[in-house]
């Protein structure tokens, strides 16, 4: 009862959203409709649009492309995130050799390094892979090493006193201990793969949503615009609770937080 | 009555370098020795080390002066043959109650398949038969340390060292969970040094009760022999004449202590 009372507001505030985005585009309320529709494009001309891309199936190819970049940015920058991660927090003399630097890189805006990894990537997928790497791997590189530094000390004592070795160590308490915190970033990590991905493709590319988009502004086509950023939106959300799901599976040991909704 | 002892202190003092480099001498060279199959416990008031000198039993913590001998042999790294039981949780919370307990038997190399059945049958005789597939956050803070107990047993360890393992339970549940210490304990009387700042649970579960000074430079000021009979109702045992004297007589020595430690002592 209570979770169908909040379907019903979060739908009442995109119907309204778009109504109000209907009286602005196609009413002389707030000006010029021909003005207004040029600016903001109404909501029937966007969802017409968006129903054709999927009709005529062009816009299959663009998801696609958006998806492997996400996909391979998030695997080889977790991956590497993981390894560095372990290998610092593990040998404090490398992490304090190597900390102003990765504090450096890291302090860097990625979109500066979008034609760098364009010039030497070329301007297929891989630029966008490497773009998204560099997003994905700070944030679980730096979850690893807090994971791992910060395991709780009682645990370790007791599994020391349990007669466990170095490797055995790893194995049942600091891996278990930094896998839970790459985990409990995995909604932050998978939505930086996609921004690198599709930041990549606005910046330069052939095929992708990011390439849609810049192409529709390139030709003040708003329609165009708006369908891709409404394509994105609710690819950004089905990928959103994609994860939501691997994370119930996989955090299952982990009490949940249940947010009360109820006044 | 020359038998070596499980665990022997001789002569250990632990002192801590404080920020600012100060130092801090927390226990003042004692003399500490659990015969094999005893129940000792050291009371003391909160702060008077006792803790630190159950990890030097355990070989968490290394003594600035003397020696540690299990059984005849000075101990060095952590010591194999104890289990140690700790005051705050020390489950891995992400394993279930049976992993948790057969853990200590896999590293060890057993099989999982026969570390599984006797981490089963360890869970069924401390009561959580049905809780093995329970993760750690699914329990109770009672059913967390009769996982933690398990653990410790599962791997018969010839010497149990418990950090004030009941501290953070509950008046009922430290009861039940004394009785079910007591029962075990029975059943093949393992060398035990439980630490504890509970007179009542001391007595009631020990053969011997050690008293240490507040800090700093904490000492043993008294050594207790329990001489009630066993096996013991913790419950009823409360009751007993030879109790109260006990009791009354430990807690004489141990009240000008634990004053000190609030600086209520009068001068």
């Amino acid at each position: 009862m209570k979770s169908a009372r909040l379907l019903f507001l979060q739908i009442l505030v995109a119907v309204f959203a778009i109504a109000l985005w209907h009286v602005v585009s196609t009413t002389s309320l707030f000006g010029d409709p021909k003005t207004m529709k040029f600016f903001f494009s109404t909501p029937y001309d966007v969802f017409w649009r968006t129903v054709k891309v999927f009709v005529e199936g062009t816009i299959w190819k663009h998801l696609g492309i958006t998806l492997l970049e996400t996909i391979l940015a998030f695997v080889v920058g977790s991956s590497a995130g993981i390894v560095i991660g372990f290998w610092f927090a593990r040998k404090p003399l490398v992490a304090a050799v190597f900390d102003p630097y990765v504090k450096m890189i890291n302090a860097l805006p990625r979109v500066v390094l979008a034609p760098i990894f364009a010039l030497w990537f070329g301007l297929g997928i891989w630029s966008k892979v490497a773009l998204g790497f560099t997003l994905v791997f700070f944030v679980v590189f730096f979850n690893v090493y807090q994971g791992v530094k910060e395991v709780n000390p009682v645990i370790l004592a007791n599994a020391r006193m349990l007669g466990m070795n170095e490797r055995q160590l790893l194995r049942h308490v600091y891996w278990p201990a930094a896998l839970s915190w790459v985990f409990s970033s995995l909604h932050t990590s998978v939505g930086f793969a996609l921004v690198g991905a599709v930041v990549g493709e606005y910046l330069g590319a052939s095929a992708g949503l990011g390439y849609l988009i810049q192409q529709a502004e390139g030709v003040f086509d708003v329609a165009g615009v708006f369908s891709g950023m409404l394509i994105l939106a609710v690819f950004v959300v089905i990928i959103d609770s994609l994860v939501s799901l691997v994370e119930k599976r996989l955090l299952k040991w982990r009490p949940t937080t249940e947010i009360n909704t109820q006044a | 009555m020359l038998r070596t002892p499980a665990i022997r202190l001789t002569g250990v003092s632990i002192s801590y370098v404080m920020t600012g480099g100060r130092r801090y001498d927390a226990v003042a060279p004692v003399d500490v020795a659990v015969e094999d199959g005893a129940f000792v416990s050291i009371v003391g008031p909160t702060g008077c080390g006792k803790s630190t000198l159950l990890n030097v039993a355990a070989g968490l913590a290394a003594p600035t002066t003397g020696t540690v001998d299990i059984y005849g042999k000075p101990l060095s790294g952590l010591n194999g043959q104890s289990g140690y039981l700790f005051q705050q949780d020390a489950l891995m919370p992400w394993k279930t109650s049976e992993d948790n307990v057969a853990l200590g038997l896999e590293v060890k190399g057993i099989a999982r398949a026969e570390a599984l059945s006797q981490a089963r049958s360890m869970l069924a005789k401390v009561g959580l038969k049905a809780f093995g597939d329970r993760y750690p956050h699914q329990l109770s803070g009672g059913q967390k340390k009769r996982v933690a107990l398990a653990q410790v047993l599962v791997r018969h360890p010839k010497i149990l060292l418990m950090d004030e393992p009941f501290g953070p339970l509950d008046a009922q549940t430290r009861l039940v969970m004394g009785e079910l210490l007591s029962t075990l304990w029975q059943a093949d009387r393992k060398a035990v040094m439980f630490v504890t700042h509970d007179l009542d649970e001391a007595i009631g579960l020990s053969d011997r009760v050690l008293i240490m000074s507040a800090g700093p430079q904490s000492r043993i000021i008294g050594d207790f022999a329990v001489d009630l009979d066993r096996p013991r109702d913790l419950g009823e045992i409360r009751h007993d004449p030879r109790f109260h004297r006990l009791h009354r007589e430990i807690w004489s020595v141990l009240r000008d202590e634990v004053r000190k430690t609030y600086g209520l002592a009068d001068a």
